[in-house]
């Protein structure tokens, strides 16, 4: 599904869209399709996948963990789309993972590998807008939407071409820093989010974990939420961990009605 | 701007780094030429640094080896290194651009050490990133910055060695981007720092150029150099890149040139890597078939590291730079005979270059006349090569 096609649907019910993030292969590539599917069950709008990546410097320790034991228990890039191909949920599935993954397929064959795979959307923590051309041009031919982060210290003038540039949303980064639970939101997002100038819907993520946090982005004018660390720390705990993250995931989706 | 060497640099970076990277671009294009910083900076290379290090004949070991050597005698730089080169033209800028904490990665410790050094004489908050496995290796190094009044991270994540102490580095940067300078201690990174790097420890060549007109009347014909990220060896190579002189960066060969999915067991990027992406730049990169980065090795901390500056990366792929590797064995005898021959201890690392100018001093691809540039000093790996020896 395509991730604009998910937004309109929202928008028609006048909801906001919640985004999950989980690392493929975490616990094990066998237990991340129930993981998926139990996130979507529970009201995950769209699911942002993690290819992980041996140094991944835009996350924090909780997602650092993660990526490690992926790799550990045998995930690989040929996997990964193994996984994405045999999935069976009706929501936009996104690829975030970091460039030299991508860099060492050739783009233009991962791209082409993320179209076949059903991938509707790349988001590249490591691939600022200016080293991206190519990569936005293969994408536009396969039809994938290419989601750049914008940043609380981003220049206005970044700001512009970045909007200008990304497609299926607007991914906004809360707070200086990387990946990981917080206990509160900037009290500038508001301020962000209104300075994008943008028809594309506009995500916050980086550090947000609860329903308050979700409603407090939600009334500062953000269209979706993203929330990674929470559940990746939920499978982590290896505790009740499919029950305990539907519950989450209808938790924070109430924030978003 | 231009950005690349080539393919290779560029900047590769979470987006919240755009606007440090941009700022320290302008603020060392501005200060670069700025009377006040460079005689700040010279003053301090002379006074504290202890520059210009001699250019050394090193008679016995030319004498045994049949062609004419000459030692660049980095080692003794105060902290026993050349990265206090570096440090100091970086700590500087980041005075000047009002920076008040400093951060750090370092693999030996001596680019640690050497940030720690000027953290303390320039009055900056200091961190040092450094993998638990090179703060076992290299104790002496962890309790000097410690002395020095910096604090020492230990990193315990991925390989534990340099390459994880970067990415913990560029997390911080990342978190503390507006009173914070990320000291990169090597050539590499993204944008402007394998240029700011290169040229701060240029004085090396530029002194070696006028030292060895003085002695010998000419450039010599060969200059050897080991090359871990390389910025010792861009640091003597740069000023001699449009002079007919033979440049070899020497590569740490490890146990030997094998890899599997996880490990190399050597650090030869430039001779075995390929094109990638790492710690914000394109360059030659040991990894696998799927691109995941691999643990590199080598007896040498300095050179343990699984990339390399991408305009070595360039001018190796130009063949203006011939890249070559020495294993860890080799690298051991060439401590012992240098300091026996000369004695001159040398660091593991700097043993490298020596080992090959050993090597290959017969086979005539040297010339008759030979720098090497001796890096650093030995002190701090004598308990490894103890532990090595028992």
């Amino acid at each position: 599904m395509r991730i604009s096609q998910k937004f309109e649907e929202l928008k028609d019910k006048n909801e906001k869209a919640l985004i999950a993030y989980v690392c493929a292969g975490d616990p094990d590539p066998e237990t991340t399709p129930s993981i998926v599917n139990a996130l979507v069950e529970a009201g995950a709008d769209i699911i942002e996948l993690g290819l992980p990546f041996s140094d991944p410097v835009a996350d924090g320790p909780t997602i650092q963990a993660a990526t490690c034991r992926a790799i550990e228990a045998g995930m690989n890039t040929e996997r990964y789309f193994e996984m994405i191909k045999d999935l069976k949920v009706n929501v936009p599935l996104i690829c975030m993972t970091y460039y030299n993954l991508i860099y060492r397929q050739g783009s233009k064959n991962f791209v082409k590998k993320c179209a076949e795979a059903g991938i509707s959307g790349l988001i590249i923590p490591d691939l600022p807008l200016h080293e991206a051309d190519e990569l936005i041009e293969i994408c536009k031919e396969e039809g994938i939407d290419n989601i750049f982060l914008v940043a609380p210290n981003t220049s206005d003038q970044r700001l512009d071409a970045i909007s200008s540039k990304s497609s299926g949303f607007i991914y906004v980064v809360s707070k200086l820093g990387v990946t990981g639970e917080g206990k509160n939101i900037s009290s500038n997002v508001a301020g962000l989010l209104d300075k994008i100038n943008s028809n594309l819907p506009k995500a916050v993520g980086f550090g947000i974990s609860n329903r308050k946090h979700v409603e407090e982005m939600v009334a500062a004018g953000a269209d979706a939420v993203i929330v990674g660390s929470a559940f990746v720390n939920i499978i982590a705990s290896k505790d009740n961990v499919i029950s305990r993250l539907k519950e989450i995931t209808k938790d924070l989706k109430e924030g978003c009605r | 701007m231009n950005h690349y060497y080539g393919d290779y640099g560029g900047q590769y970076v979470p987006e919240i780094l755009m606007p440090p990277l941009q700022e320290l671009e302008e603020a060392y294009e501005q200060y670069k030429a700025d009377p006040e910083f460079t005689s700040q900076l010279n003053d301090y290379l002379e006074n504290y640094a202890g520059r210009s290090t001699p250019l050394y004949y090193a008679k016995n070991m030319s004498a045994k080896y049949g062609i004419k050597i000459y030692l660049k005698r980095e080692d003794l730089v105060h902290g026993g290194a050349h990265k206090l080169n570096n440090t100091l033209g970086q700590a500087l800028l980041a005075k000047f651009m009002g920076k008040k904490r400093l951060i750090a990665e370092t693999g030996a410790g001596q680019h640690g050490t050497a940030t720690a050094m000027v953290g303390a004489k320039l009055g900056f908050e200091t961190m040092v990133y450094m993998g638990s496995k090179d703060v076992k290796r290299q104790l002496p190094n962890v309790y000097r910055m410690k002395l020095m009044g910096t604090e020492v991270v230990s990193v315990d994540t991925g390989s534990k060695t340099m390459k994880d102490a970067i990415n913990e580095a560029l997390r911080d940067w990342v978190t503390n981007v507006s009173d914070t300078h990320y000291l990169i201690g090597s050539v590499v990174g993204p944008y402007p720092f394998p240029k700011i790097v290169r040229d701060f420890q240029s004085v090396i060549g530029r002194e070696v150029k006028e030292q060895v007109m003085k002695i010998e009347g000419r450039y010599p014909d060969s200059i050897v150099a080991c090359a871990g990220g390389g910025s010792n060896a861009m640091g003597i190579f740069y000023p001699f890149l449009d002079d007919e002189v033979n440049l070899f960066a020497v590569e740490a060969g490890g146990e030997k040139l094998r890899e599997d999915d996880k490990i190399a067991y050597h650090s030869a990027s430039l001779a075995t890597g390929e094109e990638g992406i790492l710690h914000g730049a394109r360059t030659k990169v040991l990894q696998n078939r799927d691109g995941q980065i691999l643990e590199s090795t080598s007896v040498a901390a300095g050179l343990d590291y699984a990339g390399v500056g991408p305009e070595l990366a360039r001018l190796s792929e130009t063949g203006r730079v011939k890249p070559c590797y020495i294993t860890d064995m080799e690298a051991l005898e060439a401590f012992h005979e240098l300091s026996r021959l000369e004695g001159i201890i040398p660091a593991l690392e700097s043993s490298h270059a020596i080992a090959y100018v050993m090597k290959m001093a017969d086979s005539g691809i040297l010339g008759d006349t030979v720098v090497i540039n001796l890096s650093g000093r030995g002190d701090k790996d004598l308990q490894t090569i103890m532990d090595m020896e028992d």
